[in-house]
């Protein structure tokens, strides 16, 4: 046992772990289960893609693993750290510390330069910025001279890259990113993701993502497949065209599923 | 169309009711103003109604100067024994009308005083026009011989005097104190006095107290056979009557009692109106905003509606409508709450004096239109402006994810800003320039152009304050600061409109603390020059009292010079004039006038008059004038003009003088000196005891007197902060109101704060902060401009005893730091709201 778990992740620390979550809305018969279980070891160093049809509960496992939302039952473990265990005020300050956030639509304060911007989490937490580590940050995502602009004077792939570097900038455990290139068009969203990439692979960044598209996961590590809130498949090394395939099996044999509970 | 106004009414319902709250307080304002003026009248209408006879004599020229005057003429008993046989009259009734009289309570405290008079009458049972008594006695019985007395049946209550018991008296007369058994108590008809005592003695009991004991009296009152008519009546008497005598009839004394109070309490009315008046300027305010935020924040969806076929014309009726039904909801609470105000006023009024509370408050239907009239107005003109912007959204932002509102020029309103600042400037200089009722009146009109012009002006001149705020905020809250700057920053027209409201309230405030403390200094500085002698002997209930007093001063040990003085309204040339008797010799013993020119030795036939009367009818020395008394006229010639002091008013004239007027003698003050060598303390304590019985008189030395004078304008000043304090509350309200429909708008941004680890209590700052920004805006802006306000007004007043101005430094700082408190307290629901927020739902928020 012990043989087989050190060769299943030689190097790997788990950087956030859900252990047999569930989440369900409403009540009683009326009840629907956004998850169903889900048990995923999401590791360090790595960028990881969430990915699943609609409703498959890839953005209700992402926001409970963000501390964004509570889980009806099952745990939530970023890094040690059991979330249930903790109040309002400790889930503030982990995700201040710990969690970092790229939203779809961007979420810039549009009362702050982007400079402001990205220095946000560590201004609220009062600390000071490594100046190193803003200056690689600010550097890989481009935006040296965008620095003193505000997010109206800025594009959609400026202001999401902003966002990037916001969500680096305290050095997380893991960034979370909520279909970071949904509001993109391609080329900046192969600039966003680009970034992304070389967060993990450069600077041993953590980095989640959710999205339905198969070209930002072929950029990623690891791509698990959710489907009616469950883990139903993963894929190492991914590329367009396999996660494509993979996609295509799950909505075939979801497709199944349903259709053979409707029939008689 | 209609359908969309009503659904977003009703989802709306807090937003609403938030800007609702604006009108409800102005209405209710207006309102109540109304109903209490009402109430009043129809207070006094009863009285007037209830206690006037078909016919009264009385002296001619008795009611010259207000009734102020009281001379020695009467009327023989023998009059109205001639009257009451004429064949037109069914009765006829001799009246004592005593002056001067107080009755104390059982404590020995004087009951009225300076609120509602005391009327002294001898008791009859003769009828008004309504046929009823004037006066009835409604337990115990009538009063009979010199120990006995009836009061009315308020005052009774109110001092817990029973029957029976024995009941004190100060009067002016020769004898300062009566006590008489109480022996019945009376009901006044018209159900109320208006807080007024009633004193009824019989008939010769009050002649001995008031008229020095002969068979005479100040009026009759006669009754008409049934079916006579008032003008019949009066043709029948006047024939029987003298020179000196007239006739009135009821209908005639009815309508100048009534002018005479209208006169007396129309500026209570006015005084209301001009603060329901302030209230609605501040809620417009209110209601502009709250409007300008709602499109603001709906305008996704009015470019929706745009875009779907809507015209422009329905985009604006739309808004209009939704304001129509604020208003209309707003005005129909303000009425009811108006009621409330009228209800509350009265007891504050009671508390002054007037009692009304044996009136019920009166609803005319004009109150519920003007009501209406007002709301309904002021919200739709304050909603114009937002609805046309909204009608401007393009289609086309239905589909962008951001929509930016048109927004009017600001330059515009630069320009008009300054079009109405100079304006303004210009009023006030020209007030300034004039004098009297028409200078005060510009001034005002200029006050209100500034005031208008810095609320347009806001969103730049408060610049440097917010600027100033943000500094600070940035050094102690860090990057919550700086967040809460900018958020007040983002849309300057909008933190600048709702610090306008608290601008507004403020600037009155403050101006008001400026005048305050600017008379308080002139009583100071007027008192400390012209207060020379050790003590002064006066009323606090402005009543004059008897000149035995002053025998009994001069009688006292260790007592020096003293000069006694009687002010009473005198014509000259035909002009009222409040005037000082004075005897000359002891006078300049005690006190040094300075002349312009002539002397204040006056004897009879002789006149000195202050400089401003002296350039208003155009007289020096050496010119004649003629004086106008009650009973007559004397020519006097003009020996001095004395340069405007608080000694002495008005044409300065010996005691002679009076007494060829049959003016009685009473005393209004007593200068006093302590003799050389006499110890001071001493003989203030002598004279402490010599007025220990009479409540109406006080020995004060000249700090006593300045505290007593500075306590009557502190009271009024407290007053006027109350009324004033409605408008801070509104302004208040739309602080709220921004706040909360701001952190509405941000719901998405507070969401990502949260997300990325502000935490509640960090996020309560922030609002917190925002609020404060706001408040210290609006303070500091309103305390400026009052300061400015404060003095132009010290100017204008400065021939009318303001003569110093001073600025209540230590009370501009604390409203400043009171309204940064009172921020912090219009942030806590919209603080907690934000702070309550989920924050993934916000996050996902459109």
């Amino acid at each position: 046992m012990t043989h087989l778990a050190a060769e299943s992740t030689p190097t790997r620390t788990v950087a956030a772990r859900a252990v047999d979550l569930r989440k369900s809305y409403g009540r009683g018969d009326a009840a629907v289960d956004a998850l169903a279980g889900v048990t995923i070891d999401l590791y360090a160093e790595e960028f990881t893609a969430v990915m699943g049809p609609s409703g498959s509960g890839k953005s209700t496992l992402m926001h409970c693993l963000a501390a964004l939302d509570s889980p009806t039952s099952g745990s939530v473990l970023i890094g040690d750290v059991d979330l249930a265990s903790l109040k309002d005020k400790a889930l503030t300050l982990l995700r201040r510390d710990r969690i970092g956030f790229v939203f779809q639509s961007f979420n810039l304060v549009p009362t702050l330069t982007a400079q402001e911007n990205i220095l946000l989490p560590l201004s609220i937490a009062g600390r000071r910025p490594d100046a190193g580590w803003f200056d690689t940050v600010v550097d890989t995502v481009g935006l040296r001279d965008r620095l003193s602009h505000r997010p109206s004077e800025m594009s959609g792939g400026q202001q999401q890259r902003v966002a990037c570097a916001r969500a680096l900038v305290s050095r997380p455990s893991v960034v979370f990113a909520d279909e970071p290139t949904g509001n993109l068009d391609s080329t900046s969203g192969a600039e966003v993701l680009g970034f992304l990439q070389r967060s993990v692979r450069e600077f041993g960044q953590t980095v989640v993502m959710v999205t339905h598209d198969p070209v930002a996961a072929s950029y990623t590590d690891r791509v698990v497949f959710l489907a009616d809130g469950e883990v139903v498949d993963e894929l190492r090394a991914p590329t367009a065209e396999s996660v494509l395939e993979t996609m295509a099996r799950i909505q075939l044999r979801s497709g199944h599923a349903t259709g053979s509970t409707r029939e008689p | 169309m209609r359908r969309v106004t009503w659904a977003n009414l009703l989802a709306r319902k807090v937003r609403l009711l938030l800007s609702a709250a604006a009108i409800v307080l102005g209405v209710a304002f207006v309102a109540g103003s109304f109903v209490f003026t009402d109430t009043i009248s129809k207070s006094f209408d009863s009285i007037v109604e209830g206690t006037i006879p078909d016919l009264t004599v009385r002296l001619d020229g008795s009611q010259d100067g207000g009734g102020f005057v009281v001379d020695d003429r009467t009327i023989p008993a023998s009059l109205v024994t001639r009257l009451a046989a004429l064949p037109d009259v069914a009765r006829a009734d001799g009246n004592v009308e005593g002056q001067g009289l107080f009755v104390l309570d059982p404590d020995g405290k004087l009951i009225g005083g300076q609120g509602a008079p005391t009327l002294a009458l001898n008791y009859n049972d003769a009828p008004s026009t309504t046929g009823e008594p004037t006066v009835t006695i409604g337990r115990g019985r009538e009063p009979r011989g010199a120990d006995e007395v009836v009061l009315d049946a308020r005052t009774v209550e109110g001092s817990g005097f029973r029957l029976g018991d024995t009941v004190e008296m100060v009067t002016a007369g020769s004898t300062p104190r009566i006590s008489a058994r109480l022996v019945g108590i009376a009901d006044f008809a018209g159900g109320g006095l208006a807080g007024a005592t009633l004193v009824l003695f019989d008939t010769p009991t009050a002649q001995r107290i008031f008229l020095g004991g002969a068979d005479v009296y100040d009026s009759v009152a006669v009754t008409a056979r049934d079916g006579v008519s008032q003008a019949r009546l009066a043709a029948d008497v006047g024939p029987e009557l003298g020179d000196d005598l007239q006739a009135v009839t009821g209908d005639e004394l009815a309508a100048e009692t009534q002018s005479f109070i209208d006169t007396a309490l129309g500026f209570l009315g006015t005084f209301l109106l001009i603060f329901a008046g302030i209230a609605l300027v501040v809620g417009t305010f209110l209601i502009v905003n709250t409007f300008s935020i709602l499109v603001a924040q709906r305008s996704r969806e009015l470019a929706l509606l745009r875009a779907m076929g809507a015209s422009r014309r329905q985009v604006v009726g739309s808004v209009l409508t939704e304001a129509l039904v604020v208003g209309l909801l707003g005005s129909t609470v303000g009425l009811l709450l108006g009621f409330g105000l009228a209800a509350l006023l009265r007891l504050v009024f009671g508390q002054f004096g007037l009692d009304l509370s044996g009136t019920p408050l009166v609803f005319e239907p004009r109150t519920a239109v003007v009501a209406y009239a007002v709301g309904v107005l002021v919200t739709m003109v304050a909603a114009v402006v937002p609805a046309r912007r909204a009608s401007r959204v393009p289609p086309v932002a239905a589909m962008r994810d951001e929509v930016a509102l048109p927004e009017s020029s600001i330059r515009l309103r630069l320009v008009l800003a300054v079009v109405l600042a100079l304006a303004g400037a210009g009023l006030m200089a020209l007030g300034l320039a004039g004098s009297g009722t028409t200078g005060a009146s510009l001034v005002g009109g200029g006050i209100l152009g500034v005031l208008l012009a810095a609320a347009l002006g806001a969103p730049v001149i408060g610049r440097p304050v917010v600027a100033g705020l943000g500094w600070v905020f940035r050094r102690t809250a860090g990057t919550v600061g700086v967040l809460a700057t900018q958020n007040a920053q983002r849309n300057p027209r909008r933190t600048a409109a709702t610090a306008s409201a608290l601008m507004i309230g403020l600037a009155l405030v403050t101006t008001m603390s400026v005048l305050g403390a600017s008379i308080n200094t002139s009583i100071d500085v007027g008192v400390k020059k012209e207060f020379t002698s050790d003590y002064l002997v006066t009323s606090p209930t402005f009543s004059d009292f008897s000149t035995t007093l002053a025998q009994q001063v001069r009688d006292t040990d260790g007592v020096g010079e003293v000069t006694q003085m009687q002010s009473l309204p005198v014509e000259v040339d035909g002009d009222d004039v409040f005037s000082t008797a004075i005897d000359s010799a002891s006078f300049t013993a005690v006190y040094d006038l300075t002349m312009v020119s002539g002397t204040i030795d006056v004897e009879k036939g002789e006149v000195a008059i202050s400089q401003d009367d002296a350039r208003d009818a155009d007289l020096s020395v050496g010119d004649d004038v003629t004086l106008g008394f009650p009973g007559g006229e004397q020519d006097a010639r003009v020996v001095g003009v004395y340069e405007q002091s608080n000694v002495v008013g008005g044409a300065v004239l010996p005691f002679t003088t009076l007494a060829a007027a049959q003016i009685p003698r009473s005393d209004s003050a007593v200068a006093v000196n302590a003799a050389p060598g006499a110890d001071r303390a001493q003989v203030g304590e002598r004279l402490d005891r010599i007025v220990a019985d009479l409540p109406t008189v006080t020995v004060q030395d000249q700090t006593e007197f300045i505290d007593a004078q500075r306590a009557q304008v502190n009271q009024l000043l407290l007053l006027i902060y109350a009324l004033l304090g409605l408008a801070v509350v509104i302004a208040v309200l739309g602080i709220v109101n921004t706040l909360a429909l701001s952190v509405i708008e941000r719901t998405r941004e507070v969401g990502l704060l949260r997300a990325v680890g502000l935490s509640r209590r960090q996020l309560r700052r922030m609002v917190r902060l925002e609020a404060v920004t706001i408040a210290v805006l609006g303070a500091t802006l309103g305390v400026v401009m009052g300061l400015l306000f404060g003095t132009v007004l010290q100017r204008a007043f400065v021939n009318d005893g303001i003569t110093d101005l001073s600025f209540p430094w230590g009370r501009l700082v604390l409203f400043v730091v009171v309204s940064a408190v009172v921020g912090v307290l219009a942030a806590a629901v919209p603080a907690r709201r934000a702070a309550r927020l989920d924050v993934l739902r916000a996050i996902s928020t459109e």
